[in-house]
């Protein structure tokens, strides 16, 4: 049983910079335990270089990260109390908005590939997880297909089982629905929205706003690399109070 | 002024073209294995995050690409012995040479593979954990070999042709023999174009291998 009042992930002045160009500033965040943090905001507010930090695909230049109360290493196998970047992969997961499916593995494949060559699981074990999740998500009977096959949805829904197979503590979502036909997205934000019901801590980095309205139980709008409001879904996404917050929400037909 | 074609004299002396033919083939799938191994360690070294191997693998791979391979081989065998102090038998030099030569070839091949495969794959693969290594052997190198193979394979057709200038220091390849041939028969004509049959008829059936490999990874796609 998790410790509910410490958070999963602390971000303390968190920024990142390319170069000259500051992307991210004065990041402070905790995400607890079981909560599914949605993050909105314009193109370029900084949104996916945050969440891309959260499990260090993005170096910050400036603040910390703690994991579970330990301090996050740049490197692939941390010292001391630290955790490595290969530690913190395994239990925090990523679902990218271009799926990033093996193209060379089928279905199964993909899923077992974590299992197996990083967890060291055997493969029978790990194919009959990878079988349990494909059924979760619906696509039980493409077990034997391979990414080319599939469409946007079902390559969504499978890069999400391949995530899950980790047993992450943590799932990392970034515009996961934003690549895909929009007859497709509802299939995917429902395995998300199951997620969500289960108890999975999820970072939710999205344009569907009705669906953060359901699903998060708080958001954080940014703007120009910080965090310029947040709050309960309801408060943000039903009564948001500062007129920038209202001029982008206004672009949406939610 | 009409020439009386006379391949028969030529045909006689078949079994050192032969012998010219088995020695060519030797030297090519050697230099080429060696090539390979030569050819990812530079691709791997151009690749790597230290600055000195970077530089180190560059200026081997400008070096072989950018002097005649024939310049080579001659330096190989005349130059390098005086270098070192030691001597160097004209087997050793040609496949070294070879083997190097082919092996920039390759690395340029190989890293322009790895480079063509997605981004998001190396991103994909870690965000699973996998380490550098593990990436590059289960997810990266699959998927480069495929975008390789055509390059790779063309190149080790043409290095075929390479063997020939063995010729220039004496070893028993296939153009050697043939003028080994054409010094007791008289007859250049029917030898070289003998030569150039027996050539052609090892690279068919190889650019049609190729050729067929190509039009496969096109299909795929």
């Amino acid at each position: 049983m998790t410790n509910t009042s410490s958070p999963v992930i602390a971000v303390r002045g968190l920024g990142k910079s390319f170069g000259k160009l500051e992307v991210l500033t004065g990041i402070d965040l905790d995400l607890m335990p079981g909560e599914v943090l949605g993050v909105i905001g314009p193109s370029g507010s900084g949104k996916s270089t945050l969440i891309r930090c959260l499990n260090m695909m993005e170096q910050p230049t400036s603040g910390s990260l703690t994991f579970q109360g330990r301090a996050v290493s740049a490197k692939f196998r941390g010292r001391g109390g630290a955790i490595g970047t290969g530690e913190l992969r395994r239990k925090v997961g990523m679902v990218f908005q271009h799926f990033n499916l093996f193209p060379h593995l089928s279905v199964l494949g993909n899923i077992t590939a974590g299992p197996v060559k990083v967890l060291g699981e055997p493969v029978a074990k790990a194919e009959a997880h990878a079988m349990d999740l494909l059924g979760q998500v619906g696509l039980a009977d493409k077990a034997q297909a391979f990414p080319a096959h599939l469409s946007g949805g079902q390559k969504q829904r499978v890069a999400i089982a391949r995530a899950l197979a980790m047993r992450p503590e943590v799932l990392l979502l970034d515009e996961v629905t934003s690549a895909l036909d929009p007859e497709l997205v509802g299939e995917v934000l429902a395995v998300i929205r199951r997620l969500a019901e289960a108890g999975m801590t999820m970072v939710l980095v999205t344009h569907e706003m009705g669906f953060a309205a359901d699903v998060a139980s708080r958001v954080l709008f940014m703007e120009a690399g910080r965090i310029a409001e947040q709050g309960s879904a309801e408060q943000i996404l039903r009564n948001p109070t500062s007129e920038r917050l209202r001029a982008f929400l206004s672009r949406f037909h939610s | 002024m009409t020439y009386h074609w006379d391949f028969y004299t030529v045909l006689q002396s078949f079994d050192l073209l032969i012998w010219g033919v088995w020695t060519t083939f030797l030297y090519t799938v050697g230099s080429i294995l060696i090539g390979i191994v030569v050819g990812l360690a530079s691709c791997f070294a151009r690749l790597s995050r230290f600055w000195w191997l970077r530089l180190l693998s560059r200026s081997y791979q400008e070096l072989f690409r950018c002097t005649p391979l024939l310049v080579q081989i001659l330096w190989a065998y005349y130059a390098l012995p005086m270098l070192l102090g030691i001597s160097i038998s004209n087997t050793t030099a040609g496949l070294l040479t070879l083997s190097l030569y082919v092996g920039s070839f390759y690395a340029e091949i190989f890293r322009g593979g790895i480079l063509a495969v997605d981004k998001g794959q190396r991103e994909a693969s870690a965000a699973i954990g996998m380490s550098g290594v593990q990436s590059m052997r289960y997810i990266i190198m699959p998927q480069a070999i495929k975008n390789m193979l055509p390059a790779f394979i063309n190149q080790s057709v043409i290095q075929l042709k390479n063997t020939s200038l063995l010729y220039a220091i004496s070893l028993a390849e296939l153009t050697y023999m043939t003028s080994v041939v054409t010094s007791e028969t008289y007859r250049p004509l029917e030898a070289y174009s003998m030569a150039a049959i027996l050539y052609f008829a090892m690279l068919f059936p190889l650019t049609q291998v190729a050729d067929h490999y190509e039009r496969r990874m096109r299909r795929s796609d």
